[in-house]
């Protein structure tokens, strides 16, 4: 066995293992920690596959932004364990037929004959002063520019999305209203009251 | 060496076990998004394996755009989960059958 495959067959197992332990979990927290240690093996796999800019991104991105944002809203949200397994066993059955069914499926089709070495054989290692984020700039910034800029602006359209779905205006807020302040005449605030000697009330308008 | 087909059944394997979490998670919202991301995990080790074995990349562009569009993905559906538990103090997915009729 060479260390590659070594390597491959390590990140697989951890990725299998820890995928099925997250869908499994009962508590929500734990489930997300399976699922970082899942992506640190899907990274490890594409950077076997000599991509390591994704990679990096992947952990970064999704380990470090999106698993953390998840854990935020777990640990926010005051979630009722009991009630979160109540029909684990009445789909179980269903689900594990589907899956067996695709499994096979696409072991038969994706097989070594179809995809294997001989096919497909392997690339050549690439060189020592081989960048892999070069490559990536040079194709995004010029052939996909364009949707490049369409996911900037998706990006801003989720910020602006998701600030709006749970913004509360806050109430009982002590605040300034300029316009209020600076539009006010003086009677609307002042009433001068003279008192007569007969101890009538006079309005002084 | 590994071959080609190697990723792709463990790639088909992790995209059945995302499927098995949607069928038995039928209370927890939460667990639903994470299963999601799993299969879109699954999806881009496709993409890069393919993209590796044909020494073409615009596979690891695709993979970009598609891990961009998972992460607003995410940012939404947890914002549109927040919103839920505070209006009916649950995130059960019985309860939020108000569009069945």
């Amino acid at each position: 066995m060479t260390s590659a495959q070594i390597l491959f067959y390590t990140f697989s197992f951890f990725l299998v293992a820890s995928s099925l332990i997250m869908i499994f979990a009962k508590n929500a927290a734990k489930a997300v920690l399976f699922l970082v240690l899942a992506f640190f093996s899907v990274a490890g796999l594409w950077i076997l596959l000599e991509a390591e800019f994704l990679a990096i991104t992947l952990i970064l991105v999704y380990v470090g932004a999106v698993m953390v944002l998840f854990l935020f809203v777990i640990k926010m949200l005051n979630i009722d364990k009991s009630t979160l397994r109540a029909k684990f066993a009445g789909y179980l059955p269903l689900g594990l037929i589907v899956a067996a069914i695709i499994v096979a499926e696409m072991t038969m089709v994706l097989g070594h004959e179809q995809f294997g070495l001989n096919i497909y054989p392997a690339p050549e290692k690439a060189s020592a002063d081989y960048s892999n984020i070069t490559i990536l700039a040079l194709q995004l910034y010029t052939d996909y520019v364009y949707p490049f800029e369409l996911a900037a602006v998706l990006l801003l359209i989720a910020i602006i999305a998701a600030i709006a779905l749970v913004h509360r205006p806050e109430q009982n807020r002590k605040k300034q209203d300029i316009s209020e302040q600076v539009s006010v005449r003086a009677k609307d605030r002042l009433r001068i009251v003279s008192i007569a000697k007969n101890n009538k009330e006079v309005n002084n308008d | 060496m590994i071959s080609l087909s190697d990723y792709l059944i463990l790639s088909s394997i992790i995209f059945c076990i995302g499927l098995v979490g949607i069928f038995i998670n039928r209370k927890n919202i939460i667990t639903l998004l994470m299963c999601v991301e799993l299969i879109l995990a699954a999806v881009n080790t496709n993409f890069i394996a393919f993209s590796h074995f044909l020494g073409n990349e615009a596979g690891q562009i695709f993979v970009f755009f598609i891990l961009t569009v998972a992460a607003a993905e995410v940012a939404i559906g947890l914002a549109i989960l927040t919103l839920m538990f505070r209006n009916r103090g649950s995130i059960d997915i019985d309860i939020t059958s108000s569009l069945k009729g």
